[in-house]
């Protein structure tokens, strides 16, 4: 096993005085790989529970870190509320924290699903949602759920907040909409009355990396009832684990916005899927298993909810 | 060089080192507590699982500068204070837990013990009880390669069985 690197820590006490130190982000240029010696400068890295970010410390999966930001000790970025009409989650809210939260299990329960879902104790002991947001990987499990509720995700620094949507904060593979010298601040998830199921396809139940991610969103009537319900709306179809990023399904949604639940909406929506992913294949699954097993996923949602 | 202070297994300690030094490294290579294991290094294993203000967590992952006036228990700190430590009997100075572990023989090559006994004390301290399922999600972050993990589950049950699982 390569060294751990130990790059240079700092911890800041408060918020402003994380973006004084990220405000040294903006014209920074990369560490010179050539230059001898320890690193001491480079930009910061914003360090939250380290579940992600510290597995890069052998510099087995690229450059480690140059430097860390550790914001573990701000709880300006902890906590669940509501407010305005959304439930608002801080960046450090852990996954153990967001499944036990009863705010969270009252208005957005898929989101404690996917929580649930996500390692084990100790990776959702420490992990958090502004994390899984930040590392921006294409199977963030949190992140299908944050497109389907058309999540807004709220930057800052010295320069001050913008919100961000959701749809607009996975621009490329790995990459986020955030500047060299923003911070993840918080989650704003508007509590739009509509229905959200979650469901992940890994090789066990814990500690799985995602085949496919799916929510999926609508607006319409209950779900579960004996009969199929009224026509739908606002559907939203987003997957991760398929595409170079979260993507919301285009063809998928077409289909289902205002159509009612019924076989024929699920055969035709299923199939629309298929159509439209363009997944990959890698060392966790391939396209053929990736594509099918989306399309059933979503087929059986529309299912549950037709009750049929 | 980073100064960082917390209590450690009961007793306050201070190190001076790098602050993204992982926990891991400084229980090992630092204070000498090599009851923490490095299986895979990367959160896969649980292996080096400690708790850290009660709640389990992968020590690997964690950089000592985020322990700052934190609680740490290791394995080293399971176990008995007070009037136990004068048994002649070692048994009892286990945690009820190590004992259900020997009874059931749940380590077999041992590398895997340390932290399923951490994440079972994190599972019993939270009100946990002898049901198997709830029982596997709580040791989910461990992997174990010998014992396919039924003795586990049954030393965990028992353990929670006995005195409701109040053990340390």
């Amino acid at each position: 096993m390569p060294p751990v690197v130990e790059p240079p820590l700092e911890s800041p006490a408060t918020l402003a005085e994380a973006f004084a130190l990220l405000a040294e982000n903006a014209g920074e240029a990369a560490p010179d790989p050539a230059a001898s010696g320890a690193v001491t400068s480079g930009p910061w890295r914003p360090l939250a529970g380290g579940t992600d970010l510290y597995v890069q410390m052998t510099g087995e999966l690229g450059p480690p870190p140059a430097r860390l930001l550790d914001l573990w000790g701000l709880d300006e970025l902890r906590g669940i509320r509501l407010d305005g009409g959304d439930l608002v989650l801080g960046a450090l809210t852990t996954y153990t924290e967001i499944r036990r939260s009863p705010l969270v299990r009252e208005h957005v329960p898929a989101l404690a699903e996917a929580a649930a879902t996500i390692g084990a104790a100790q990776i959702q002991n420490r992990g958090t949602i502004g994390g899984n947001a930040v590392n921006a990987s294409p199977a963030g499990d949190t992140l299908p759920v944050l497109l389907a509720t058309d999540a807004v995700l709220v930057a800052g620094g010295s320069r001050g907040e913008r919100p961000i949507p959701a749809g607009a904060f996975w621009p490329a593979y790995r990459t986020t909409a955030l500047a060299p010298d923003e911070l993840l601040l918080a989650i704003r998830i508007p509590l739009a009355a509509r229905e959200v199921r979650f469901r992940k396809v890994g090789t066990r139940r814990a500690q799985a990396i995602s085949k496919v991610v799916l929510a999926l969103a609508w607006r319409g009537g209950p779900a579960g009832a004996s009969v199929p319900s009224g026509p739908w709306s606002d559907v939203r179809v987003a997957l991760g684990s398929v595409a170079p990023t979260p993507i919301r399904a285009a063809g998928a949604e077409a289909v289902l916005e205002g159509a009612a639940p019924t076989p024929e909406t699920a055969d035709r929506a299923a199939e629309a899927l298929a159509a439209e992913l363009r997944p990959i294949d890698d060392v966790r699954s391939t396209a053929d298993y990736r594509r099918t097993v989306a399309a059933r996923v979503l087929h059986r949602l529309i299912r549950e909810a037709g009750g049929w | 060089m980073t100064r960082v202070a917390f209590t450690l297994n009961g007793a306050p300690v201070e190190v001076d080192v790098p602050g993204s030094r992982r926990l891991l490294d400084v229980l090992r290579e630092d204070l000498g507590l090599t009851g923490a294991k490095e299986g895979c290094g990367e959160g896969e294993c649980g292996a080096c699982s400690v708790l850290v203000d009660g709640a389990v967590v992968d020590s690997c992952l964690v950089a000592v500068a985020q322990v700052r006036g934190a609680t740490v228990l290791t394995v080293e700190g399971l176990g008995r204070g007070g009037r136990a430590l004068e048994s002649p009997d070692p048994l009892d100075r286990l945690d009820p837990l190590q004992v259900a572990f020997l009874e059931h023989g749940g380590a077999q090559c041992g590398i895997c013990t340390p932290g399923m006994l951490i994440a079972a004390r994190a599972y019993l301290d939270a009100g946990g009880g002898p049901d198997p399922d709830a029982i596997r999600e709580a040791i989910a972050g461990n992997l174990c390669r010998c014992t396919g993990y039924t003795k586990i589950v049954e030393a965990i049950a028992q353990a929670a069985d006995v005195a409701g699982g109040v053990g340390r």
